[in-house]
Order: C-alpha cells, then sequence, then structure tokens
C-alpha cells in the first residue's frame, strides 16, 4: 500500500466522521485543525481507523501520535488491509 | 433515503455503518417532523459521550427527539446525592444510570465468612438504593437502572458462580436485589446489560485497551447495541410501542403455499426440521398475545384456505387468535392500512411481519414508519422479532390482557351496529355503563399510558409520567378524571382521562382525551356531563378548553364547539381557546348509565 492511497482512505474516514466533504488531511493536519475534532471524536476516529485497516493502535500510540503523518507511518508498517 | 435509514436503525442493524455515519444520520433524522422533544439525564459511571449520541438517534427514529444532560466523567452518584442545581434546571423527563460491574466498589476477599459477604452485598446495594429514593423524591420522573454485567474475571473459575466469595455470584447476588426493588417500585426500570452482556458475547462487550484510555465500560463496538436497547425501554415508556403484529402466512406461519400445496401439504410441526420452526414460532407469536399485542393476518390467499391452513392440526395459532383477518388478493400496504384503522389505531403502530423482501419492501415504502424487519429464514424469525424490542414491556396493566378480547368485542359492535336504523337506539342496545372518577391509585399507571399513547382524540396531546398523574390524583387545584366503559360486550377499560386546572372561578381544561376504541359512543359526552358536575361543585362559573393541533388529532379540532362552548380566539397556528358558562349547562349523554344512576 503507499502513502498516496492510505492518505485516500483516511480522507473518507474522516469525511464521513465529520460529515464534511471539504476535509483533506495531510502529514501535518492535527486535531486542531478540524473543529469537531475533539478527545471524544478522537475515539471514534481511532476506532474507524482500526476497522478500516485491520489493526490496532496499541495504548502508548494512541496518546502519542503526533499529527496525522505519524498515524500514517503505523498504518503502513503494520495495515493488514 | 429517509425510509433506508429508519430501516437501517432497525435490528439487526450494522453497528460499524451506524458508528461511522453518525453525524449524516443524525442530520438526517433531526430534520423528521412531528418529534417530541424528551430531557433525558445519563449520571455515568463512565463515558456516556458515544452512548448518548448513538441513543439519539434510536430515539429519533421512534419519533422522540432527546435532549441530554449527562454527568461529569463518573460522577453519577455525587450528580444525585447533593444540591445539583445545574440537573434540577434541566428538570429530567427521564434519568439513566449508566453504571455496570466497574463501579462495584468492592467485592469479597478469600478470607471473608458468609456474614462478612453479606454485609458487604447490603453496604454496595445501599449505594444504589438510596440514590435512586433521593432521585425518586427528588425529580419525581421514571428512573432507568443498568443492572451488571458478569465480572471482568472469575478468580475461581467455574467455581466463581456458586461460591458468595465469588465475583460473578456476588455480582448475580447483587441483581437480585435489584431486582426486589424494580418489582416494589413503580417508575423504576432495569435496563439488562447482564443479558444484552451475554447475547452480545461478554469477551466483545468490553475492551480493557478501551477502559483504561477512554474510560468507556464498554467496547464502542457494542455501543450501538447498548443504546438501542436502553432507547426501547424509554420509546415504550412514552407509548411508541408497536400494538399491531400483522403476520404474513405461506413460509411465513407454515412452509409451503396453502393455496397449492393444501393443508395437509404445509410443512409445520415435528416432522421436519423447517415443520418445527414454523411451529415453535406460532408458539412465539402466541406468547405474545398475552402481552397485549394483537394479531392479525395480512396475506395474498382466498379467505378460505388461509382459515383452512390456521386449522392445520399441528398449528398453535388458530382464526380465534387473530383480532382480524385479511386474506385476500389487495396489495398488502392496502390491507394494512385497513387493518389499522378498522381497529382505530395508527398505522405506524404495525410491525409486519413477511417473509417475501418484495412485499416488505412496499410496505416499507407505502407505510412509513411501520416496522418491516429483515426477518431472515424461519430459523431466525424468533430471535429477529424478539431482539427488535417492538413490545418492549414497561407498564403492564391487566388492560393489556384483555386487549385482543376488546378489539374483537368492537367488531362484533360494527356488526350489531348495521341491524340498527336509528343510531341511539344502537347506542342504547349497547347497554352501556360508564364509571367516571376522581383518579384512583390502582388506575394511575392506565391514565399515565394513555396519556402517552392517544394521539388522535387528544385536544393538547400533553404527556405525563406515571409520577405525574400520582402527584395531579393528590392536588386539590386539579379536577381529574378517567372514564371507564363497560357494554353487553365486554369492559373497555378506562378510555377517557380528562384533566382540568382549577384558577378561582375558572377551570382550564390541559388534557381531554378519548380512545378510539370508544367513539361515537357518547363516552365524550358523559365525561363532559361529569365535568361541568363537579366543576360546579367546586364554584366553577366558566371552563375553558383549549385545542393545540397536531399532524394526529384535527379529529378534535371542533371538539369544544361540539360541546357547546363557544371560541374566543384563533392564533396562527390553529390554536383554539373556548369557554363554557356553566350555568346554561344541561346534561347531554342519555345513553350511558353514569356511576349506577341513570
Amino acid at each position: 500500500m503507499t502513502e498516496a492511497q492510505v492518505f485516500e482512505r483516511l480522507n473518507r474516514i474522516f469525511r464521513k466522521l465529520f460529515d464534511d466533504d471539504s476535509i483533506v488531511v495531510t502529514r501535518a493536519t492535527t486535531a486542531n485543525d478540524i473543529e469537531d475534532w475533539d478527545s471524544l471524536e478522537h475515539i471514534n476516529l481511532i476506532s474507524a481507523v482500526e476497522k478500516q485497516f485491520g489493526m490496532r493502535f496499541q495504548m502508548k500510540e494512541v496518546s502519542g501520535m503526533k499529527n496525522v503523518g505519524e498515524m500514517v507511518d503505523i498504518l503502513l508498517a503494520r495495515a493488514t488491509k | 433515503m429517509s425510509i433506508e435509514i429508519a430501516n437501517k436503525l432497525e435490528w439487526p442493524f450494522d453497528s460499524e455503518w451506524i458508528l461511522s455515519n453518525r453525524r449524516a444520520i443524525k442530520r438526517e433524522l433531526s430534520a423528521r417532523p412531528g418529534l417530541v422533544t424528551k430531557k433525558i439525564a445519563i449520571l455515568g459511571g463512565s463515558t456516556t459521550n458515544d452512548i448518548a449520541v448513538i441513543m439519539s438517534l434510536f430515539l429519533m427514529n421512534n419519533g422522540i427527539k432527546p435532549e441530554f444532560y449527562q454527568s461529569e466523567y463518573a460522577q453519577y452518584w455525587q450528580d444525585a446525592m447533593f444540591d445539583n442545581p445545574e440537573l434540577a434546571e434541566f428538570a429530567p423527563d427521564i434519568i439513566f444510570i449508566h453504571t455496570t460491574s466497574r463501579n462495584i466498589t468492592a467485592f469479597p476477599s478469600m478470607s471473608d465468612e458468609k456474614e462478612a459477604v453479606d454485609a458487604l452485598l447490603e453496604s454496595q446495594y445501599d449505594h444504589f438504593r438510596v440514590m435512586w429514593e433521593k432521585l425518586a423524591e427528588t425529580y419525581r420522573c421514571p428512573i432507568i437502572q443498568n443492572n451488571f454485567e458478569p465480572p471482568l474475571f472469575r478468580l475461581l473459575g467455574n467455581k466463581d458462580v456458586s461460591d458468595n466469595r465469588g465475583r460473578t455470584n456476588f455480582i448475580a447476588r447483587l441483581n437480585m436485589k435489584l431486582y426486589d426493588y424494580a418489582q416494589t417500585h413503580e417508575n423504576f426500570f432495569i435496563h439488562d446489560i447482564n443479558y444484552l452482556a451475554s447475547s452480545y458475547g461478554l469477551d466483545r462487550w468490553s475492551d480493557p485497551g478501551y477502559w483504561y484510555m477512554y474510560k468507556y465500560a464498554l467496547a464502542l463496538e457494542a455501543v450501538p447495541e447498548f443504546a438501542f436497547s436502553v432507547a426501547s425501554i424509554i420509546k415504550s415508556i412514552y407509548g411508541k410501542n408497536k400494538k399491531i403484529l400483522a403476520l404474513d402466512l405461506d413460509n411465513t406461519l407454515w412452509g409451503g403455499v396453502v393455496g397449492d400445496d393444501g393443508v395437509n401439504g404445509l410443512e409445520l410441526g415435528p416432522e421436519t426440521p423447517t415443520g418445527q420452526a414454523f411451529e415453535e414460532f406460532q408458539d412465539y407469536a402466541k406468547e405474545m398475545k398475552q402481552l397485549g399485542v394483537l394479531l392479525t393476518v395480512c396475506s395474498k390467499n382466498d379467505e378460505e384456505n388461509a382459515i383452512a391452513g390456521l386449522n392445520h392440526p399441528n398449528g398453535k395459532l388458530r382464526p380465534d387468535d387473530f383480532t382480524l383477518i385479511k386474506a385476500n388478493w389487495n396489495n398488502k400496504d392496502i390491507n394494512l392500512m385497513e387493518t389499522a384503522s378498522e381497529l382505530t389505531l395508527l398505522p405506524e403502530s404495525i410491525a409486519f411481519i413477511d417473509d417475501n423482501p418484495a412485499e416488505r419492501a412496499i410496505v416499507r415504502a407505502q407505510i412509513p414508519g411501520a416496522a418491516v424487519p429483515e426477518i431472515g429464514t424461519v430459523e431466525n424469525y424468533i430471535r429477529c422479532v424478539d431482539h427488535s424490542r417492538f413490545f418492549e414491556v414497561t407498564a403492564f396493566s391487566k388492560d393489556d390482557l384483555k386487549r385482543g378480547e376488546m378489539y374483537k368485542a368492537n367488531a362484533e359492535r360494527m356488526k350489531l351496529e348495521r341491524q340498527y336504523e336509528n343510531y341511539s337506539d344502537y347506542l342504547l342496545s349497547l347497554e352501556m355503563k360508564g364509571e367516571i372518577q376522581p383518579f384512583a391509585p390502582v388506575y394511575l399507571q392506565r391514565i399515565a399510558q394513555l396519556t402517552n399513547k392517544s394521539n388522535q382524540f387528544n385536544v393538547t396531546t400533553r404527556r405525563y409520567t406515571a409520577a405525574e398523574i400520582e402527584a395531579l390524583a393528590e392536588d386539590d387545584s386539579h379536577i381529574c378524571l378517567y372514564g371507564k366503559l363497560t357494554d353487553k360486550f365486554g369492559d373497555n377499560g378506562v378510555v377517557s382521562v380528562v384533566i382540568g386546572k382549577i384558577d378561582g372561578k375558572r377551570l382550564h381544561m390541559e388534557l381531554w382525551l378519548m380512545s378510539c376504541r370508544v367513539l361515537k359512543r357518547d363516552m365524550e359526552l358523559a365525561m363532559l356531563d361529569t365535568v361541568v358536575e363537579k366543576a360546579r361543585e367546586r364554584g366553577v362559573e366558566e371552563i375553558y378548553g383549549y385545542y393545540y393541533p397536531t399532524a394526529k388529532n384535527k379529529m378534535v379540532k371542533e371538539l369544544y364547539g361540539f360541546f357547546g362552548f363557544e371560541k374566543q380566539s384563533e392564533d396562527g397556528d390553529g390554536n383554539t381557546v373556548w369557554k363554557l358558562n356553566t350555568a346554561d349547562y344541561e346534561k347531554r349523554c342519555h345513553v350511558i348509565e353514569i356511576n349506577g344512576a341513570k
């Protein structure tokens, strides 16, 4: 899977979750960039990403990711689908 | 799109789809007309945010738009026990206490003697009991309390369930105490997460990682199942249960087509696996009659064949078990609409079971609000209907047991009506006896149930909880009457409720409703006679009536005019105000014997 493909799938998840078709995430995107992305929505995001990519984040990863780029790196390493 | 969403929120639903599309679903559902707003306080022992969001979807799908109050994290007990201006101002219609086994603060230790375990059980129980009592006294609204799911681990393995020091055993005993409380307290409902967790699969039910990270007591994936279940209780409290189970026949109640295969060619009974499944489903449907569910047939068949099939020797359901049988070649949506209208119920009170996906699709498209589950194949029928919670029981009155008979008696009355040329002769022939009295304790539940169920003959459509009705019954500044009607065909039970507030020499009618099953029996006039009589006794000179239009109560738009009230005003929304002088009033009802006097 290429990084571009990961972003394409991530964008689909973000748009559906936040009900906003204009969202485009990049490596630098953080929770501050998307209005509704608060700590509670973060949980839903993590869960949706886990489902989509067939993997689980470790507890320390969930609290440690600084931006979407770090999430993408983990997905590139561990996604099973 | 809307039909599709409604169906996607019925069991069996796709939890993942609901979780990831929640915003779009919410946007769509919020736009629906006619939603009733209810204020729900969630007092949580763990994170409740997602539960509230997903619950709101299922509630809106049942016509209820919730507003939520949510405790700060795990503050359920403090919120309940100490002065809480925010919650008081919120004035909840319902309080839901979302606690789980994670909120049990102490379990027995292996060195405990029996007495110590018992004492611990009492103290854990008391922690909850004092909270319920405080909440009931402060907010006088229904309380929904989770029971406890099995524990995180079983130190004693299989013995954990039988040894009183085992957590499994301790939780089971604690749950029993909750049930005892529920049995002795009205307006207190157990949300059975112990069942839900086992039905869902205990290991999938909770996700320890989510607990450590986000303080989720259950896995995110399980939230829709959980929210659906709580929402079922809430919609039931507000009278949004289905009332009719309409059943197709061929391949729904038996295997095969009775018109083609003949009665002897049907698969029903112990001889084949499929036959067993149909027999058990018939048994299940028959059991539901006891809850007051009305069974009807909606089948494309000659009536003769339908009846023959229902008399199959291995069948459990007999023609007599059905309130109404529609076996003909009309479209099913038309038959179902007629079923509803003949039973004076709303089409959306139907749950329709049919094995044929094409028939289901038509009914779904033509009758919005009716439930048409994706029933699957016969071996799954019972599970599907049971999990759908169409008939979730909260209040269970004696009337429920007899409801099928009452509706049947109504059909007989209709037959008799045709024999009389003069309508009042017909009414007199019914030998009606009315009981119109101030609210009495035995009927409080039924009265509250009626205020939540009646949509058509209801001038203000005000909803009351059982607690509010109880408070009104004791309140001297109100005239509150229930009306019960019996005739030679049977007892109709409590069918009418009126509530008026006395203000000096004036009486303001806050509620006037009647069950449509006694329409055109002059029962409304009997109620009016009694209202005026009681009003005069209290020195009332003027009675004010109010009509607030809704999508469903057009039939009573002119009720007060018919009563002899004079219209005082009408605003742009069609709300009208009416007035009657009690001095000029003469008795209107001459066909019902009221409270033993002609």
